[in-house]
């Protein structure tokens, strides 16, 4: 609860500090003042459950300007502007469009009002060509007429430099020339208010400078486009004006011309909140796992992860720090044996009842990881989806990685029945009985019984993906502590977290990834967050120790 | 909580909402109306055709159960159709959609039927019953694993890959019954011989033995996926494979073995088809059973013990048409109508269970006193 | 020469009700919907569509042939039509299983259609439901003064029944409109991908009911074609007999394109009566299983070459609900 009261008296200095929202004095010319906004939001509001993703969100966008909106994740941007484009309906707060108030319900209205949005995960009908992609859903006569499609596709590829064969198929497509598909949709559609949920997360260096260079003949063409990004360098690089969400609050707006992105971390990030979690003085134990040159790359042959290399050791919480997509999933479930590894090491120290086992668990799958006595614990990010069975009550789920060791043809339940009440009880666990479906049950809730299977194997190393995302405070110091206590008893944990201010006081040490890179490995004691901020969103060299 | 008038203009009429938490009590008033429902429905039906639907009703009632006779007629449709359903349930379970339990049990069928032809007379009765029944187990176990092993493999659709097998293998029953096992005397109609007395089932209470299977399987069943380690297994898979891969659990293993027991059942009723209720084979040996049996474990939710229920439900109807087709001149196809009709009901009222509607303006005060 | 022109003549007039359900089901399973109910539907038409005959003939003073096949097409369409409906509310609106849906419409639907031509039989003074001459005359072959006397060609293409020119017409119309026509592109976006549909503001839930009920109407129609052409307009007990399911299984063989379904449908119609025309040795009740062993070919191929075209439409069978995505 102080918790809580005291981070919003800052978040509220800070926006006093940072300034009234809006452009500042010194625009250029021809963005003046009279020139009204294309698109303007204020004090929208969207809240889910009990979360408020977007708090009282004020924002305009101009005409041929470059919007960068800018936050860590989780901080509303793509919240809010799923709001402009019709895929979820605000709470409260008003949208104006051209000056007017508008109503968005779906997206056919967003496009209606000029609004197109490219998001992250493309929707595309995967064995439709380009051009049908483009027309469909179209209002018009009864056939298309695919000559004057193609015509129209070429005559915008043309006019914005797009490079595009409207016959080919989207199956056949780079991620790349799926991305212009998707532009070419909206702009076909008629939009002249663009925007791009992080668009270059997917995308090679060369291909993002193509497409900023499109995006810049958008503006001059008196486009108004909004980018969604976390990546400093593009910010600078491409818009004109810059709005930073934090924590689902709008901090600011400035002129890129007039900001170093110094000042934009510090934006993005807040000032340093103190939390007061515990972290306990523990004596550095042993090395437990040690990763070196790990390398993995996905089904669609993205590098994931590149020659990442460190080391956890007993004792001690090891933060992993990085914006969405670094490649902390695939980290954690090439560790956990369920991502396939394409280079590198993943040796594995521990004790299994006083046995000193030494395995390299690359290419292993988890059953032979369990096997073969290794210690290892792992709660992933997606609790329903993988790590618990959603239809399954608190016990059957406490089952699941234990349920091979009774003897005999059947499964056990006293013992699980035993843990199911014990992890209940100690983690108070709100639920409707042992026997209810953990999908009944809140997320934090549902975090505990997750959270608690894992650590009563007694594991050497215990590996958390962003295990308090989505709870409330008090669920989230509940796990803070089990994470100390586990770290007491001498394993190594590995916290990947997005919450700086929670990495910097929870952690012993914090690596940060950017890219599929470890761009460096920081003492949480005495790091800033300023530092972290720039690690996570430039591949520096880091002082990796 | 006020409502923002605008809002609430925009909201659509009637809003689908997910339920949290439904009482066992609701649940059950909510399936009673759907029966009563399709009750309804049917005496409407009968109506128009002129009949007092009670005394309809009545007499199916007493056609299916009124008389010794009648009763062990009924038990008789009533126990494939059981066994049918229990075999599918591990599969549905997975949600690995064996529609091929009509072949599986085809395949156990002619698997048994092919010791009792040509076996009889060098085997002792208690031997050749035994190698009856492992020839059916083992035959609907190889019918249904071949989709398990091509699902694991490569993905092929195991919907359309068990129902081909269907009639793959009722293909081979005719050409076994016009040719190499055709009795030579029955001529112009090809029939395969009457089993001999060996290789038939003992009765017990004037009902072949097979209901002692079936029940014994009922329990089986309901221990299996309740209880065991493969069950546990299963009920993980079908749920969600990325957990079952997570948990260490190796998904491709689980499909075969569970498809290989999922036949073998099917291949055991099969055995009982032949070895029980016609003494040979024919081609309605399967008749159908193995797809109302789908229907049977799915309203049953996969729960062994209420399939008997079901199973006992659909089988009175059945033997209780045949009693108004001679008593109201109703055609015995009515059986088939009700049955539709009592699906339809039961099949769309889980929605109901499952979720509720809202209708605008009236949030969530009218949700929790629901 | 003259043993292959009557097979290929047997095997159109034995592969169009084949033909009909294929479509039915081709356009149907477009939208997403694995619809295992063709069965039922079949026999639904095919009883709706001979009452419709049937009740009319009586009724009429001087019934006119064409005009009874009118009848006859519009009922059989608007029964099948009624039994996808069925199926479209429980599965669609609903959100019922697809698979169990679907085969308790196969047993409502068989059970329908025997329960109301036993009772048109019944309520008939000869005992049995059969057309008279002159509507019986109108699902007979056609003879084109001219073009059917053409040596070869005319008895191959210009002697069959109306309907097998009708089925003819309405593969190419469903390929045509799966192919070009706006409308078919948004269907077949509907079930590829309901979501990138929906996004694009087609009415995912309009286009899956569409789409299954004229669907099921086409699959009355062939169930139609049975009963008065194959069984000569009278009812017989079972009379569909699996065929329904041999169309599911023709689906699978065509890969989804209404074109290969004629070639597809005059395959399997040829090898359903082929063991009266070419003794190959081989048993005739194995000789059936041809087309289910080619199906199985067909569907363990596909899944193996993983070519995009043929695949099943990607959403097959899976239901959508908009608040899931």
């Amino acid at each position: 609860m102080a918790f809580a009261w005291r981070s919003r008296v800052c978040a509220l200095r800070h926006c006093s500090i940072t300034g009234a929202p809006g452009c500042g004095p010194g625009a250029k010319g021809e963005c003046g003042t009279n020139n009204p906004n294309a698109i303007e939001v204020r004090n929208l509001t969207k809240r889910f459950g009990e979360v408020v993703a977007n708090n009282k969100v004020c924002l305009s966008v101009r005409r041929g300007e470059i919007l960068a909106l800018l936050g860590e994740n989780g901080s509303g941007k793509t919240t809010l502007m799923n709001m402009l484009s019709g895929i979820y309906f605000p709470d409260e707060g008003d949208i104006l469009v051209g000056g007017e108030p508008v109503v968005i319900r779906s997206p056919r209205d967003a496009y209606a009002l000029g609004i197109g949005m490219i998001h992250q995960h493309f929707k595309l009908v995967d064995v439709f060509t380009a051009a049908e992609n483009i027309a469909l859903g179209l209002e018009g006569g009864p056939v298309i007429d695919r000559r004057a499609l193609a015509r129209s596709i070429r005559e915008i590829s043309g006019r914005y430099g797009f490079d595009i064969d409207p016959d080919k198929k989207v199956y056949d497509m780079s991620v790349s020339e799926k991305q212009t598909v998707e532009i070419i949709k909206v702009l076909y559609r008629g939009a002249d208010i663009l925007i791009l949920d992080e668009p270059t997360a997917v995308l090679t260096p060369q291909e993002a400078d193509r497409l900023f260079a499109v995006l810049r003949s958008m503006r001059d063409d008196g486009k108004a486009v909004v980018i969604i990004t976390h990546k400093l360098g593009e910010v600078m690089a491409l818009s004109d004006r810059v709005a930073v969400l934090r924590k689902g609050s709008y901090v600011g707006s400035v002129e890129t011309a007039q900001t170093s992105p110094q000042a934009l971390t510090e934006m993005m990030v807040g000032r340093a909140v103190a939390l007061d979690i515990d972290r306990p003085e523990v004596q550095r134990g042993e090395e437990r796992l040690k990763v070196v040159d790990l390398t993995c790359i996905s089904a669609e042959g993205v590098t994931m992860l590149d020659k990442v290399s460190f080391s956890a050791y007993g004792g001690e919480i090891l933060g992993i720090a990085g914006v969405a997509g670094s490649g902390q999933k695939e980290l954690c479930e090439a560790i956990a044996g369920l991502c396939p590894v394409q280079g590198g090491a993943i040796l594995y120290a521990g004790q299994v009842g006083g046995v000193e086992v030494h395995e390299n668990l690359v290419g292993k799958s988890p059953m032979e990881i369990i096997k073969k006595g290794v210690a290892l614990a792992f709660v992933p990010e997606d609790r329903l989806g993988m790590g618990l069975v959603a239809g399954m009550d608190v016990i059957d789920n406490m089952l699941l990685k234990s349920y091979r060791g009774s003897r005999g043809p059947f499964v056990d339940r006293g013992p699980a029945r035993a843990l199911a009440q014990q992890v209940v009880d100690r983690l108070a666990v709100v639920t409707p009985g042992l026997t209810a479906p953990v999908r009944r049950m809140s997320g934090g809730n549902v975090q505990k019984v997750l959270v608690g299977r894992e650590i009563a194997s007694s594991p050497e190393v215990l590996i958390t993906a962003y295990p308090v995302r989505g709870l409330d405070i008090n669920s989230s110091y509940t796990i803070y502590h089990l994470l100390n206590e586990q770290k007491q008893r001498g394993a190594a944990v590995l916290f990947v977290g997005e919450d700086l201010d929670v990495l910097l006081e929870l952690c012993d040490r914090i690596l940060v990834l950017c890219g599929g890179r470890v761009s460096g490995v920081v003492d949480a004691r005495w790091a800033g967050k300023e530092q972290i901020g720039l690690l996570m969103t430039q591949t520096g060299k880091g002082d990796a120790q | 909580m006020t409502e923002n008038a605008k809002t609430a203009q925009r909201e659509p009429l009637v809003r689908i909402v997910k339920r949290g938490d439904i009482t066992a009590g609701k649940v059950w008033l909510i399936r009673a109306l759907a029966a009563l429902g399709a009750v309804l429905t049917g005496a409407l039906l009968i109506l128009a055709l002129g009949h007092n639907p009670a005394a309809v009703y009545g007499q199916m009632i007493v056609g299916a159960a009124g008389s010794k006779i009648a009763l062990v007629e009924t038990i008789k449709i009533a126990i494939p159709l059981l066994g049918a359903a229990v075999a599918i349930a591990p599969a549905f379970k997975m949600k690995f959609w064996n529609i091929g339990a009509e072949g599986q049990i085809m395949a156990g069928a002619i698997a048994a039927s092919y010791f009792a032809l040509f076996y009889s007379q060098s085997l002792p009765r208690p031997l050749l019953l035994g190698v009856m029944l492992l020839a059916a187990l083992a035959g609907g176990a190889l019918w249904g694993v071949i989709p398990a092993v091509f699902k694991a493999k490569w993905g092929t659709n195991e919907t359309l890959f068990t129902l081909m097998l269907n009639y793959i293998i009722l293909g081979f029953e005719q050409y076994l019954q016009n040719g190499p096992w055709k009795r030579p005397s029955s001529g112009g109609f090809p029939k395969i011989a009457m089993f001999d007395e060996a290789a038939r089932l003992p009765r017990l209470f004037g009902v072949h033995i097979g209901w002692v299977f079936v029940l014994l399987l009922v329990i089986g069943m309901t221990i299996y996926l309740r209880r065991s380690k493969q069950g546990y297994e299963i009920a993980v898979v079908g749920e969600s494979e990325r957990t079952a891969r997570y948990a260490g659990m190796n998904v491709g293993r689980i499909v075969v073995r569970t498809m290989l027991l999922s036949g073998a059942v099917a291949g055991l009723v099969g055995f009982l088809q032949v070895s029980g209720a016609n003494y040979t084979l024919t081609e309605n040996t399967a008749g159908g059973i193995g797809f109302t049996a789908i229907t049977v474990a799915w309203l049953a939710k996969l729960n062994p013990v209420v399939m008997v229920f079901i199973a006992a439900l659909l089988a009175v109807l059945q033997k209780g048409s045949g009693r108004i087709q001679t008593e109201f001149l109703i055609p015995a196809s009515a059986s088939e109508v009700l049955t539709g009709i009592i699906l339809f009901f039961m099949l769309g009222c889980e929605f109901f269970i499952n979720y509720r509607l809202v209708l605008r303006g009236r949030e969530r005060k009218n949700g929790q006193s629901d | 020469m003259d043993s292959l022109i009557n097979l290929l003549v047997a095997a159109v007039l034995a592969g169009t009700p084949l033909l009909f359900g294929t479509l039915g089901e081709i356009l149907t399973e477009k939208s997403g919907n694995l619809n295992l109910g063709v069965e039922g539907i079949m026999f639904m038409g095919g009883v709706a569509g001979l009452a419709g005959a049937y009740y009319y003939e009586r009724a009429a003073q001087d019934p006119s042939g064409l005009l009874a096949l009118l009848i006859a097409i519009v009922c059989a369409f608007l029964c099948g039509a009624f039994g996808s409906l069925i199926y479209s509310v429980l599965t669609v609106t609903l959100r019922a299983n697809q698979n169990v849906t679907g085969l308790a419409l196969t047993i409502f639907g068989t059970g329908f259609a025997n329960f109301f031509g036993e009772v048109m039989a019944g309520q008939s003074e000869s005992g049995y439901a059969a057309v008279g001459d002159t509507v019986k005359a109108a699902f007979a072959g056609i003879h084109i003064p001219g073009l059917s006397d053409i040596p070869v060609a005319g008895r191959l293409l210009f002697s069959y029944n109306i309907l097998v020119y009708l089925g003819v017409a309405a593969a190419l119309a469903l390929s045509w409109f799966l192919r070009r026509s706006r409308k078919g592109l948004s269907l077949r976006a509907v079930g590829e991908s309901p979501q990138t549909a929906d996004a694009a503001g087609i009415n995912v839930t309009r286009y899956k009911y569409a789409a299954t009920c004229v669907g099921g109407g086409i699959c009355g129609i062939g169930g139609m074609y049975i009963v008065m052409v194959t069984c000569g307009g009278i009812w017989v007990h079972d009379c569909v007999g699996g065929k329904g399911w041999i169309a599911v299984a023709l689906v699978i063989f065509a890969m989804w394109s209404p074109a290969r379904a004629l070639l597809g449908s005059l395959v399997f119609g040829a090898l359903s009566i082929m063991r009266l025309y070419v003794p190959l040795g081989i048993p005739t009740q194995l000789y059936d299983t041809f087309p289910y062993v080619a199906t199985v070919l067909v569907l363990v191929f596909v899944s193996l070459r993983r070519r995009r075209e043929n695949q099943p439409p990607a959403s097959l069978g899976v239901p959508y609900f908009r608040e899931d995505r």
